[in-house]
């Protein structure tokens, strides 16, 4: 009885969501070839690089693959201090 | 000029050598040459899904090695005149060939055959690259679950990068009322995640074990839904435009339970 209801209504717990939702998330690292320890030290790398020009708040900084349709991007998300401005109107 | 077909995977086990000896079979009695090449060197199996085990006498490293000419190791399929195997080897391992050998060797058998069908050993090493080598087109085989899809990205990967062998997918073991349940990924799903053109979709069939049993490929079976789904598989392969097959969960599901009561068929 239960099937029924479940087809009637859809289930939101249903695996196969589940199983697609894990193999995009692997298949991105595999596709780029990058182990999550690879995107980490990317990521303190970018930091590290970005921080000699701007300052940056790298509490708040994110790196992430994302996917637009076919193509995948890696996505920063850089949160700059005010103080960086005021260097620049110092100039 | 025939075409090399080299059939891959990634992940073991879901279902390669049933596919080479099916569409092998399947390409024959619609009367194309056909020679199929056993690449699993060390744990051949292809002799005996095609009920040829007791007649080998050589193997593909035989003819490598030169020791054994090709038309000498060829077995000869009972049921079509026009169906070869080239055997594997059982007692070396990978190593024991070459991909430049491989493309030599698929080379010729291309002159004399319209299909040669390349059966891939699971994995990513020597034996895939020794199965690729020599073959023009890939069929990737894929059971709807997540390892298996994983891998098959993976090998995906590594054919395109070759950017040569245009490779299809083949959806195999698809469970029409675990999807229909939404606990099984279907093949638009598939579809989306690993990008690549759908060749086929092969049913989850209880014949396969009977025919595995009995060494005749299931595609011969007129009443086999998996064999149904290989004969399309087929044709395709030949050129033509074979919608795929419908599938619905014949009397697993609930609604074939009920139709089943009420004494409906289909
Ligand atoms: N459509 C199907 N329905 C039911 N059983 C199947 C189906 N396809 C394959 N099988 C079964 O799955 C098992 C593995 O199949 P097969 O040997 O063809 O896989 P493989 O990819 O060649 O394996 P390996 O990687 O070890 O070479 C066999 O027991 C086979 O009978
Ligand atoms: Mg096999």
């Amino acid at each position: 009885m239960f099937d029924l209801f479940a087809r009637v209504f859809g289930r939101d717990d249903a695996s196969k969501e589940v199983a697609k939702e894990r193999l995009r998330l692997v298949l991105v690292h595999d596709r780029a070839s990058l182990s999550p320890q690879a995107l980490e030290n990317l990521k303190n790398d970018l930091v590290k690089v970005i921080s000699q020009y701007l300052d940056i708040d790298d509490q708040g900084f994110q790196v992430d693959f994302s996917r637009h349709d076919d193509a995948m991007a890696l996505v920063a998300n850089i949160p700059i201090r005010r103080k960086a401005a005021t260097n620049r109107n110092s100039l | 000029m025939g075409e090399a077909i080299v059939i891959t995977s990634g992940k073991g086990g879901v279902g390669k050598t049933t596919t080479t000896a099916n569409i092998g079979a399947g390409l024959a009695q619609a009367g194309q040459r056909v020679a199929l090449i056993d690449a699993d060197i060390g744990l051949r199996n292809l002799d005996v899904v095609m009920g040829l085990e007791n007649r080998i006498v050589y193997d593909l490293v035989d003819v490598v090695e030169g020791f054994a000419k090709l038309k000498h190791a060829l077995i000869k399929d009972k049921r079509f005149e026009n169906l070869y195997l080239l055997p594997a080897a059982q007692t070396r391992d990978k190593t024991a060939v070459s991909p430049d050998q491989m493309r030599d060797l698929v080379g010729e058998m291309k002159q004399e055959f319209d299909f040669v069908l390349i059966d891939c050993p699971a994995g990513i090493e020597q034996g895939f690259k020794n199965a690729v080598a020599g073959s023009d087109k890939a069929v990737v085989v894929a059971t709807p679950e997540v390892s298996s899809v994983r891998d098959a990205d993976r090998i995906i990967g590594l054919l395109e990068a070759e950017e040569k062998h245009h490779p299809s997918l083949i959806v195999n073991r698809i469970r029409p009322s675990m999807v229909k349940k939404g606990d099984m990924m279907d093949i638009d799903d598939m579809i989306e995640i690993l990008a690549i053109d759908l060749l086929g979709v092969v049913p989850d069939d209880e014949f396969i074990v009977v025919s595995t049993n009995r060494g005749e490929p299931a595609v011969l079976n007129p009443a086999s839904r998996a064999g149904e789904a290989y004969r399309n598989i087929t044709r395709r392969l030949m050129g033509e435009n074979v919608p795929m097959m419908k599938l619905d969960d014949e009397g697993q599901g609930f609604i074939g339970r009920l139709r089943k009561m009420m004494g409906l068929k289909g």
